[in-house]
């Protein structure tokens, strides 16, 4: 009794199908006028956000962090896509996100975070855990023979600061790579009193040059400000922006994109 | 199948959408900008040559023939609807006696089927070991020769290709001329090009031939801009220095270079101190500089108006948003349109030199960058993302009074850079529609086919100026 049903269902679906295609196509013959339509509004951040369909509660498509398991230091890459949320937002410091996007995180503990979705229909909230293991102690620098060079230091142990599309304020995770930084720059400073560095300010590809030319400029000295405001001396530290000149990386896709947006602390001359 | 059905009732929305679009826009800014209405008919017999000259016969018809063309001025009668007997020079010319032919007369050309209003025809000869090209131009609707007659000239070249290019050449600017047509002979087109390994200053002919390296700073050097007079070029460098001791070659931040277009040589510019000064535009007098740089301490690239050796810096913006690529109105001196983050996004906005008067120019939608003027001042081209994912750039024009707007490439490759030559007609920009970045012409009412004019490495930000080095 059901089965035939089911069946008689799929037979009306499929004549119903066929009169669409044939109506599809008689259509396509004669240019019918289609009101102008407009698109759908862009964030400040370049991706088109989804309107959210009312009533229909919000649905976490994806959401994982790539590498799951890393070293203390590493960065770790959490991905979403979210589906009819007006306002989304991921604890532990990352903040209010866009509904499809990527962040890197640099936990130094083994952490979940929590998205939180929130719509007309509804709240859905989702979880992905990074489990962080210690790296191995560096040896202190007393028992090597020769020690690092501060310009070694700088190349090995300093954390790019990240940013998003078309801006050029500091992320949560930014925050905590400058602060890393600063205590190092310190330590290098403290070692080596003629040592200065050099912050570049870097865009991903998809801006205009001149626009870009100017962001990576505001993006080396936001940098700087911040290491400023920990206490790193001013008079050190460099500024020099590339615009999307020294890509670190060339692939059209969201990682690469996010891996160019950044400020690199280099040596100075 | 519910699946696709969506997929099919989607794909069929775009192309009506598609469809209604163009329809809707294009016929009204074309008319604004190709005022010309209709466009007369011309044809044009391939022309003989005695002697030596006829070696370099294939060379002179088709520079002529694609001169002619791709001006976009004029309607080519289709070669196939020329009559029998061609014209090799006025004396050919035979009326119809009694009402049967004599021999070539006008109105071969001018009734059916050629339906032609101009004929160009002549012959080119040796002569001294030189090659002369022998060219008329007749409005076939006269009734006699004399009255046909519009141009009758001597052109004289050296007896190989790059002769019968030049004859060919400047007996189409002749006749672009007489049409009220402004020639591009002779203007050159600068560039960046990163195919010595580095980003240089390149320039060329309006049509891609004779590239010439300009700068060797072998560093990253680009944004050029040539003064209206054309003897200087502005642009922007990261001009390198030893290190201490010597050690290293290091990149310094970057600079406003400005050289002489006659001498190639650097001239002085003082540089502020800044993080960043970038070259944007000469004024119309050729003796003050645009520039956008971080010098008004507020952290953010600002727009300010300098002498041409730097000095007399004044502001024009005061924001605390990012804001680049000054433009100023060539024929009024006194709008800008410029490209600023103020709204989050970069977006074109105009403003008057003193920086009053400051509006959005394009909608707000995507990221819409890199205004460029026309000649007459009331139109700009620029690249926007407008209906394409972020850095997926086409190239608009917008009528800058009314704010209508038009699209000019539709989604092959990044398409970024738009500069109008000298003529107002012809459009310049780049785009990675092939396998790399390159430069590409063509009309800005879309009625010509697009030119390739570049192919080795990738070239980008091209600028048309009058200057003939």
């Amino acid at each position: 009794m059901r089965e035939s049903k089911r069946l008689n269902v799929s037979r009306i679906g499929a004549v119903l199908l066929m009169l669409a295609l044939v109506l599809f196509a008689a259509g396509c013959k004669k240019p019918v006028p289609v009101p102008a339509r407009t698109l759908p509004p862009v964030s400040q951040d370049g991706n088109r956000t989804s309107t959210p369909n009312s009533g229909e509660k919000p649905v976490i498509n994806v959401f994982t962090a790539e590498p799951s398991a890393i070293e203390k230091g590493q960065p770790s890459t959490l991905s979403w896509s979210i589906s009819n949320a007006t306002d989304m937002s991921i604890d532990h410091g990352v903040g209010a996100v866009q509904s499809r996007s990527q962040r890197q995180v640099f936990p130094s503990a083994t952490t979940t975070y929590t998205l939180t979705a929130n719509g007309p229909g509804g709240s859905e909230t989702g979880t992905v855990t990074v489990e962080v293991s210690t790296a191995p102690a560096a040896p202190p620098t007393a028992t090597i023979g020769a020690r690092l060079s501060s310009a070694e230091m700088l190349q090995q142990q300093a954390q790019d600061a990240y940013f998003d599309y078309n801006h050029n304020d500091i992320r949560p995770d930014a925050r905590d790579a400058l602060t890393h930084d600063a205590q190092l720059l310190k330590q290098i400073f403290a070692q080596e009193p003629n040592f200065t560095v050099v912050i570049e300010g870097h865009c991903d590809e998809r801006g205009s040059a001149e626009y870009n030319l100017a962001l990576g400029d505001k993006r080396s000295t936001s940098a700087k400000d911040f290491l400023v405001q920990l206490g790193v001396p001013a008079t050190r530290i460099k500024t020099i922006s590339y615009g999307k000149e020294r890509p670190q990386c060339t692939d059209a896709t969201e990682g690469c994109w996010q891996k160019n947006r950044r400020a690199h602390i280099s040596a100075g001359q | 199948m519910k699946r696709n059905i969506i997929l099919i009732t989607a794909i069929l929305g775009i192309c009506a959408l598609g469809i209604s679009l163009s329809h809707a826009q294009q016929p009204q800014i074309s008319s604004t900008i190709n005022k010309r209405g209709e466009k007369p008919a011309i044809a044009i017999p391939d022309f003989r040559g005695a002697g030596d000259s006829q070696r370099f016969m294939n060379t002179l018809n088709g520079t002529l023939f694609s001169e002619l063309q791709n001006s976009g001025q004029l309607t080519m009668v289709p070669k196939t609807n020329y009559p029998l007997q061609v014209p090799q020079q006025p004396s050919d010319f035979r009326p119809p006696a009694n009402g049967r032919s004599q021999g070539p007369w006008l109105t071969d050309w001018s009734g059916p089927p050629p339906n032609a209003n101009y004929l160009a025809f002549g012959y080119a000869a040796t002569q001294n070991n030189q090659l002369v090209l022998y060219g008329w131009l007749y409005d076939v609707r006269q009734a006699n020769t004399s009255a046909a007659q519009l141009i009758g000239k001597i052109y004289v070249g050296s007896m190989d290709e790059e002769g019968a290019k030049k004859v060919a050449r400047e007996f189409a600017a002749d006749i672009l001329k007489y049409f009220g047509a402004e020639s591009l002979i002779g203007t050159r087109i600068y560039f960046v090009s990163n195919r010595t390994g580095n980003k240089e200053i390149w320039s060329m002919d309006y049509d891609g031939t004779n590239q010439k390296q300009f700068t060797s700073y072998r560093t990253i050097t680009s944004f050029p801009s040539i003064s209206p007079d054309g003897t200087k070029i502005a642009f922007t460098t990261y001009p390198i220095g030893r290190g201490a001791g010597g050690r290293a070659v290091t990149e310094g931040q970057p600079q406003i270079f400005v050289h002489s277009l006659e001498t190639n040589r650097k001239l002085v510019y003082y540089n502020q101190q800044a993080s960043m000064n970038a070259a944007s535009d000469f004024m119309p007098d050729s003796r003050h500089l645009l520039i956008y740089s971080t010098a008004g301490g507020t952290g953010f690239s600002q727009i300010f108006l300098t002498d041409i050796d730097g000095g007399g810096l004044r502001a024009i913006t005061h924001s605390r948003s990012l804001e680049v690529e000054a433009k100023v109105n060539p024929k009024t001196g006194n709008d800008i349109v410029f490209v600023s983050g103020r709204g989050g996004t970069p977006q074109i906005y105009r403003m008057n030199i003193d920086g009053t008067d400051v509006a959005r120019l394009s909608t707000g939608e995507g990221d819409a960058v890199n205004p460029a003027w026309s000649p007459d001042g009331q139109h700009i081209a620029f690249a926007w993302t407008r209906g394409y994912e972020p850095g997926n750039f086409n190239i608009f024009l917008m009528d800058v009074a009314s704010r209508e707007v038009v699209q000019l490439t539709h989604g092959a490759g990044r398409n970024e850079h738009p500069c109008w030559a000298p003529d107002g007609i012809h459009i310049v920009y780049s785009s990675t529609r092939g396998r790399n970045t390159q430069i590409y012409s063509t009309l800005a009412n879309g009625a010509a086919p697009v030119q390739q004019l570049t192919t080795q490495g990738n070239n980008d930000n091209p600028v048309w100026s009058r200057a003939t080095h």
